[in-house]
């Protein structure tokens, strides 16, 4: 298929009985165009200067940070557990799983071993949040398109996904779960229930989603083609997750570098051919399958035991212990006086994050807090290929590419 | 599961002779210490050679040491190679009074913003960046905030008052 710059080099070459009308205009003639900052359509605080020509894109220059909240500098004056809350605000459609990609990557330089309790918890939470993260992208595309209707059905069930979270962190959104070493609390039987009930009632939403969109001839003729980006490209440009994976390559974190015990299960990873806007929604929506059947595997076969790692210099000890036992009071002083011998070293951990792969660098020089903290935030390196993608298409289409990409501005700006 | 690049060091020591400073397994990465005006023909070398591929830019980022003289600033690279599943940290190290390095946007596009970025925040300078500007911070900041020398807020403010709880 001709990319759209080919086409109108198509055009403008043709013969004469085109509609002058269709015709290229004179560079002269192109008109500069304020995507955002604050537009509805971007779906989040971006600037995207466009040269249009007519409706068509000539070139794009995204300008970003306009949230940008100096994370990495903050988490350098930060012990360690207090970063959590920071690394909820990065991608804040699926908190949870940076939470826990957080507290994976301490544990890593800790050298903690988590029981098998945690390790399944902990993917049922992460894959919830996908499942969220996922289900807003593929119904924003809806609405980008003109179908409101899918997005307020699916919305329903994030608010499940969120009544779930709040009953184990207290919070829906900024979740700040779980502790270095496992969680705070175990898993309650009010959460137990309302995971059950989501389990039963979201097949039936997500299926009518589905039948809504994916064979939807009005929606596949609007986004099939839409912003494509080839293989070779999307890997130069460091694309990792949902987008890498509709161009047709086959690289998930969770298999290739298997953390929290997800070696333990079976799943597919979805993949695409084309790499374009329907192929990025075709992907997203098999990954919530899959999501939901790693749910009910971890859930069946959730281990009994503690939910936290046996680590006292660590993970805070119960309050009523603090008041009543001499050593928890040492090891709570311990912990948050910043008195804990941390390791020297250099550690990256990645997980699968909503996007792609989130990474985390973090040098520790021994002290308190982290010497050097570095997120490898997936929307902030995807998203330099925007230009690049919605070069030559109609501006509808820049639109739709956008809110395919999931580019959530937290995560870009950090 | 990653496998280490341990097995793969005589070959990279073969291949960058005196470039290659130091290299040693931290946690589950192998890391390299590369010097800083060879580094991006090391990066080319770990590319392109066909047993090493490293062929995926996972992150790049900058790291300022103050007390190490003379190598205060660094770049830290991490690349991958989805088909061996091996992933590898490339470091270099120069002096921050002359923070030049050479881009690595002629091997990745994807280098270009994490390149800005670490401009952003080091004053890392990447000679032949194709637009080397400011990306997260505002234009007129006038300084490079990452640097140990800045502190997190300005500690000379005074229209708080800190008196109860500190800062």
């Amino acid at each position: 298929m001709a990319t759209p710059m080919e086409e109108i080099i198509e055009i403008t070459n043709s013969d004469k009985n085109v509609n002058p009308l269709e015709q290229l205009h004179k560079e002269e003639d192109h008109y500069t165009l304020n995507l955002g900052p604050t537009h509805p359509a971007t779906h989040g605080v971006f600037q995207n200067i466009l040269q249009m020509d007519g409706e068509r894109i000539m070139s794009a220059e995204p300008t970003i940070g306009y949230i940008h909240r100096a994370f990495e500098k903050i988490a350098e004056y930060r012990p360690y557990y207090q970063i959590t809350p920071l690394t909820d605000r990065l991608n804040y459609c699926s908190s949870p799983i940076n939470n826990m990609g957080w507290h994976m990557t301490v544990e890593k330089l800790l050298g903690i071993q988590t029981p098998k309790r945690v390790d399944y918890l902990r993917i049922i939470l992460m894959e919830l949040s996908r499942i969220s993260d996922h289900l807003i992208c593929s119904s924003v595309i809806g609405v980008d398109t003109g179908a409101y209707s899918g997005f307020l059905y699916v919305f329903q069930e994030r608010e499940h996904i969120y009544d779930i979270f709040e009953e184990i962190s207290g919070a829906r959104l900024t979740t700040n779960m779980g502790r270095i070493g496992g969680f705070e609390r175990d898993i309650t039987p009010r959460a137990i229930q309302k995971l059950k009930e989501f389990l039963v009632r979201f097949p039936k939403t997500w299926k009518e989603f589905e039948g809504l969109f994916q064979r939807n001839r009005i929606f596949m003729d609007r986004t099939i083609g839409a912003g494509p980006i080839s293989a070779e490209r999307a890997l130069a440009y460091g694309f990792t997750g949902p987008n890498l994976r509709a161009t047709g390559v086959d690289y998930d974190v969770r298999v290739m570098t298997p953390y929290s015990s997800y070696n333990d299960f079976e799943f597919e990873i979805p993949i695409g051919n084309n790499g374009d806007t329907y192929d990025r929604f075709l992907v997203r929506n098999a990954e919530v399958w899959e999501s939901l059947k790693l749910i009910q595997d971890a859930f069946d076969n959730l281990p009994e035991g503690p939910y936290h790692a046996d680590v006292p210099d660590f993970y805070l000890p119960p309050k009523e212990d603090v008041y009543n036992n001499m050593e928890a009071l040492i090891y709570h002083f311990k912990i948050v006086m910043g008195e804990t011998e941390i390791p020297k070293g250099e550690v990256y951990h990645a997980v699968e994050g909503g996007n792609g792969e989130l990474g985390f660098y973090l040098v520790s020089d021994g002290g308190r807090t982290p010497f050097r903290l570095h997120f490898r935030r997936p929307c902030f390196i995807y998203y330099q290929a925007y230009p690049e993608m919605t070069k030559g298409s109609l501006l509808s289409d820049a639109v739709l590419t956008l809110s395919s990409l999931n580019v959530i501005a937290g995560e870009l700006d950090a | 599961m990653t496998q280490t690049a341990t097995e793969l060091v005589p070959h990279i020591q073969s291949l960058l002779g005196n470039d290659l400073l130091d290299a040693y397994l931290s946690y589950d990465m192998t890391t390299l210490v590369v010097k800083s005006n060879a580094v991006i023909n090391a990066l080319k070398t770990l590319k392109e050679d066909e047993k090493l591929d490293f062929h995926f830019m996972t992150d790049l980022c900058g790291v300022h040491y103050p007390t190490n003289k003379g190598l205060e600033l660094g770049v830290v690279y991490h690349l991958h190679n989805f088909k061996t599943n091996i992933r590898i940290r490339i470091e270099t190290f120069f002096s921050e009074l002359d923070p030049r390095l050479e881009t690595a946007t002629t091997l990745w596009p994807a280098a270009n913003w994490m390149e800005r970025e670490t401009y952003d925040f080091y004053g890392i300078i990447f000679e032949g960046h194709p637009d080397l500007r400011r990306i997260l911070n505002m234009d007129d900041l006038g300084m490079f905030p990452m640097l140990k020398y800045n502190p997190l807020e300005d500690q000379t403010r005074t229209d708080k008052n800190d008196k109860m709880f500190g800062r």
